[in-house]
């Protein structure tokens, strides 16, 4: 078991390190993509150049460059911003991290207790109207554009009808420490939670029912109908139980890449300082540095996460042990 | 081989189980199937594919689920109707008086629970006990099944025993209630024959062991001959011929008994230079011919094949079939290969 | 042909139903020329392994499915080759048409050694040797028509020197191949979905049989069938093998299908082969311990058969860690302490075909 999981700690640095080197290959070596351009500005002096250049090491061979670059990013974590002269790029990633893990995290919580509830209710009533109904719901939350969504929420909850009872709870946009002020950060939150996770609720609610109603047909499933179980038994503690080795699966690299900046439209929506918006930033202006940070952050979390749905899986499912 | 006499455990009546066709009207994929089984009787239910056999035993255990599907006529377990039963009241007498085990005991047990942990959940389904003492009839019962340290199987996962002992465990948790009546469909068709050879052997001591009443689903007329007391052959929903399995074997009354034993080659004995094949193939439900249904297969079809065949009596045979009314009986088999050597 | 010519000298000459000793026909006639009756297959000490271990546990292991095997596949006979599930049969058979590669040993056929013959110099050879699985459904595509399955090893192997395969003829032999299985000309344009479990055995069999193969390598062929359809594909191999000429080698798990269609039978366990002789020899005196358990597990559509069973104890064991010694030893109702230290090699027994790896065979002659 230890070997197991060294041996997959050792392919999570792999990738890593894959990722790191193609990111700065795309950003830094790609011929005509000279940084030293960008970071002196417009029309600047070949001596200006020359100084740029010495001072980030352009001048030194690419594989020096990458180290040095993986050294300010992990080491010394004093890499700075091209654009912002002088801001910390490491700082800034995990400033905005703890916002997005709150939205998402929260948002996830949302959509697999709901989407758990409808699937597993459609698949029990299935063929009936609820059942049709729940689907029904499901498909238009696939169908609503996440920005839309946020931005109708707003319309609604900000501006016309803020001042009714329903709504004046409602802070304005922004973010609030957990660790601060935890009813302000579960107010400012609770609604990009709900918009973030509509989409996830119709997907995972379909999928869900459409495993369990499979797995109807399955033996095991005859063969406990046949011990004299009731039927909420057998399709939760039997059913359910299955259905959870796919549901996990996709729910791991679903979370994974919203932490790792997939949140972008409801951060920037909702004006949640977090990854995602960062990273909208760092790409608009070309900002090298805070791109290779925020990538960097972003693969490690899929990495990480990927590496947990393996482990969560081994306990799901003991055929894979 | 006499079944117990007695009262009968279960009497099946004139059960019909059909579909909506397409088109409307229904097509009935068993057709008026009758018959009964006695406290610690083995009854063998053979069939081909599509005959039935399955059908007509998850219809016993109220697990037939087709959408549409409709059953009717009669099943009485202990003079109790089964058919339209109440579905809490079926739950309480599925796995404590009625058991059923399946052909294929790696995908009958859930795969995420040890074997164990599945036994032990019928146990208190049905009893009322403490998990550790479910645990000990668990690990009473696979041992009785010949399941070798059960203790450590019974924390062990269904992929990681072999196929027999999977069996042995489907068995195991089968009777852990001790219920009148086991339900085997297919229970070796998934096993090897040396392992097979085994759990036939079990199943022909429950009776002794447990007083269970056995209704054997196999298409292996092998398996019937020598675990059944009874023996009822199915062709496309119906009943073709039913009797004690001896008079059976030894004299068929329905050329379709007799077409499926002489289909099958002899392990002993000389080797015929073709085998007596039945030519073509079952008919599809929605597509029966017109009066006996085995009749475009038959070497006898004549003009009172086009009527439906009467279920008539001859000796402790019911047969199917015109010809032991015209005084045309197929010929007897031979009782037994006596040119088998006795392996030393 | 009563009592299957247990006397004849050589196998070659047994061809069920063949018309006498000294005759067959078809590419046996071939071998006819030949003084000695040299074998159409043979595999010399073959053995396949795999690496067996998951992507979590890094314990690699070597799993012998194939240990040693040696035997030989005379022109115009079928050889059967029984054992139970993951006795090595079905990996044997593919090794035997090199549609699996060897990791030792040696496979000739026609005397020529395709042990590592590369796909290119295989192509050839492979019109000479087919094979038929037990899957009659997922053995064909589903969404092209009967015809054209038939046709499809037509169309892509060369046509023989001399001969050309223009669309009639390849229609002409699509129609000759159905009627040679009993299917009708209509079959021809229908689809396998429409077709039962026996029909399509019989496509595929047409199929195999589009080349004019020497060899075809059934494995487990009609075990997925009824029994009554059963009995039909059975006699369907038999009428072919005396139409054409064929040489089998028929891989099955049922010791009375085997014993119908066979003249020599080979028992496997564990990867080796433990018994092999003629048929109802080997399935009517066995002489290994095992080939005895297994007959008499067989259960008989009779009744009143003495129990003259010998049921084995536990299961057989995995082939990644085999017992030591004689494989058989841990289940062997006849153990004795040789057998636990001591591999017994497969030795002739009594007659020229008869072999058996065992240290105290049950028959001695």
């Amino acid at each position: 078991m230890l070997m197991a999981l060294l041996g997959r700690l050792g392919q999570t640095l792999l990738v890593l390190l894959g990722i790191s080197v193609l990111v700065f290959a795309v950003f830094f070596a790609t011929p005509g993509a000279d940084p030293t351009a960008r970071i002196a500005g417009r029309n600047a002096s070949p001596e200006t150049m020359a100084a740029v250049r010495h001072e980030y090491g352009f001048d030194r061979p690419l594989p020096v460059q990458y180290l040095r670059m993986m050294d300010k990013l992990f080491v010394t974590r004093d890499l700075s911003s091209f654009v912002d002269h002088g801001q910390k790029v490491v700082p800034e990633v995990l400033r905005a991290a703890p916002v997005t893990l709150s939205l998402v995290g929260g948002a996830a919580a949302i959509w697999v207790a709901a989407s758990v509830t409808i699937g597993t209710i459609a698949a029990a009533m299935r063929g009936s109207w609820i059942d049709r109904g729940l689907m029904m719901l499901g498909l238009v939350g696939i169908s609503m554009p996440v920005f839309w969504l946020g931005e109708v929420a707003n319309l609604v909850t900000q501006s016309r009808y803020h001042h009714s009872w329903l709504f004046s709870w409602v802070p304005g946009l922004g973010y609030v420490s957990l660790w601060r002020d935890p009813s302000g950060w579960f107010a400012h939150l609770v609604i990009p939670w709900i918009v973030l996770a509509v989409l996830f609720i119709g997907i995972y609610g379909r999928v869900l029912r459409a495993d369990l109603v499979a797995s109807f047909d399955e033996d095991f499933m005859r063969t406990a109908r046949a011990k004299g179980l009731s039927d909420s038994r057998v399709l939760l503690h039997h059913g359910l139980r299955t259905s959870m080795i796919t549901f996990v699966s996709l729910f791991g690299l679903d979370f994974a890449q919203l932490v790792g900046g997939g949140a972008l439209l409801t951060e920037v929506v909702f004006g949640l300082p977090g990854v995602g918006r960062l990273t909208y930033q760092a790409l608009n202006n070309l900002d090298l540095p805070l791109i290779m940070a925020t990538v960097m952050y972003s693969a490690v979390f899929v990495v990480l996460a990927n590496a947990v749905v393996d482990l969560v899986y081994l306990l799901l499912d003991p055929r894979t042990r | 081989m006499t079944a117990t006499p007695g009262f009968p455990l279960l009497e099946v009546e004139a059960l019909t189980i059909s579909l909506p066709a397409r088109g409307g009207g229904w097509t009935d994929l068993v057709r008026d199937v009758s018959f009964s089984l006695a406290p610690r009787e083995i009854l063998g239910l053979v069939g081909e594919s599509g005959s039935g056999k399955s059908l007509t035993a998850l219809a016993l255990m109220g697990l037939v689920d087709a959408p549409g599907a409709r059953i009717t006529g009669s099943a009485r377990y202990r003079g109790r109707e089964l058919l339209g039963l109440k579905k809490r009241e079926m739950q309480l007498l599925r796995g404590a008086e009625i058991a059923m085990i399946f052909q294929d005991p790696m995908t009958a047990f859930t795969p995420v629970y040890t074997v164990g942990a599945q036994i032990d959940e019928q146990i208190r389904a049905h009893r009322a006990l403490s998990r550790a003492g479910a645990r000990a009839r668990t690990v009473e019962m696979l041992g009785e099944m010949g399941v070798p340290d059960p203790a450590r199987a019974a924390d062990r996962y269904p992929h990681q025993l072999s196929g027999g002992l999977r069996q042995r465990a489907m068995i195991a948790m089968a009777l852990s209630c001790n219920p009148s009546l086991l339900i085997a469909d297919e229970p070796t068709t998934a096993l090897d024959v040396t392992v097979q050879a085994q759990i036939l052997g079990l199943l022909r001591r429950l009776r002794r062991d447990y007083a269970s009443a056995v209704l054997l689903i196999t298409h292996d007329m092998g398996v019937v001959a020598e675990t059944c007391d009874r023996t009822m052959v199915l062709y496309s929903g119906s009943i073709a011929e039913s009797g004690p399995t001896d008079a059976l074997f030894l004299q068929p009354g329905h050329p379709y008994t007799a077409g499926l034993l002489d289909s099958i080659p002899p392990l002993h004995g000389p080797r015929p230079r073709r085998l007596p094949a039945i030519p073509g193939a079952p008919p599809s439900p929605a597509q029966r011919p017109q009066g006996c249904s085995f009749r475009p297969r038959c070497a006898f079809n004549h003009a009172a094949c086009l009527d439906p065949p009467p279920m008539l009596r001859r000796g402790r045979q019911d047969i199917a079939c015109v010809l032991p009314a015209e005084g045309r009986d197929l010929p007897p088999r031979p009782m037994a290969s006596f040119d088998a050597p006795v392996p030393a | 042909m009563k009592g299957h010519g247990r006397d004849d000298a050589t196998p070659a000459a047994q061809a069920p139903g063949g018309p006498g000793p000294a005759v067959s026909t078809g590419p046996a006639q071939m071998d006819a020329l030949l003084p000695v009756p040299t074998p159409l297959l043979e595999a010399r000490h073959l053995v396949r392994e795999y690496r067996v271990g998951g992507a979590f546990t890094r314990r690699r292991q070597v799993l012998r499915a194939v240990d040693n095997v040696s035997l030989q596949v005379f022109a115009g006979e079928t050889l059967g080759i029984v054992g139970e599930s993951g006795c090595g049969k079905s990996t044997l058979g593919r090794c035997l048409l090199r549609l699996d590669d060897p990791t030792g040993g040696e496979v000739l056929f026609e005397n020529r050694d395709i042990t590592r013959l590369g796909e290119r110099a295989l192509r050839p050879l492979r019109r000479r040797m087919q094979m038929v699985f037990q899957d009659s459904y997922s053995s064909l595509n589903p969404r092209r028509r009967v015809g054209d399955l038939i046709a499809e090893p037509l169309r892509v192997h060369p046509a023989p020197e001399g001969s050309s395969r223009t669309a009639a003829a390849i229609r002409a032999r699509v129609e000759e191949l159905a009627e040679l299985v009993g299917l009708s000309a209509a079959a021809l344009s229908r689809y396998p979905h429409q077709f039962s479990g026996g029909q399509r055995q019989r496509i595929n069999i047409a199929r195999a049989l589009a080349l004019s193969p020497a060899l075809v390598v059934a494995d487990e062929p009609v075990s997925a069938l009824d029994v009554s359809v059963q009995a039909q594909v059975v006699n369907l191999f038999a009428d072919l093998q005396e139409r054409l000429g064929l040489t089998y080698v028929f891989i099955a798990h049922d010791l009375s299908v085997v014993r119908q269609i066979a003249n020599r039978v080979a028992v496997m366990y564990l990867g080796a082969v433990v018994e092999m002789g003629d048929a109802d020899a080997v399935l009517h005196s066995p002489a290994h311990p095992y080939s005895a358990a297994l007959v008499s597990a067989v259960p008989e559509p009779v009744v009143g058969l003495p129990d003259r069973r010998t049921v084995l104890t536990g299961d057989v064991p995995s082939p990644v860690s085999p017992p030591s010694g004689c494989r058989f030893h841990t289940r062997c109702p006849a153990m004795r302490p040789v057998c636990r230290s001591e591999a017994p090699k497969l030795r002739p027994l009594g007659g020229e075909f008869r072999s058996v790896a065992c240290h105290f065979p049950l028959t001695a002659a």
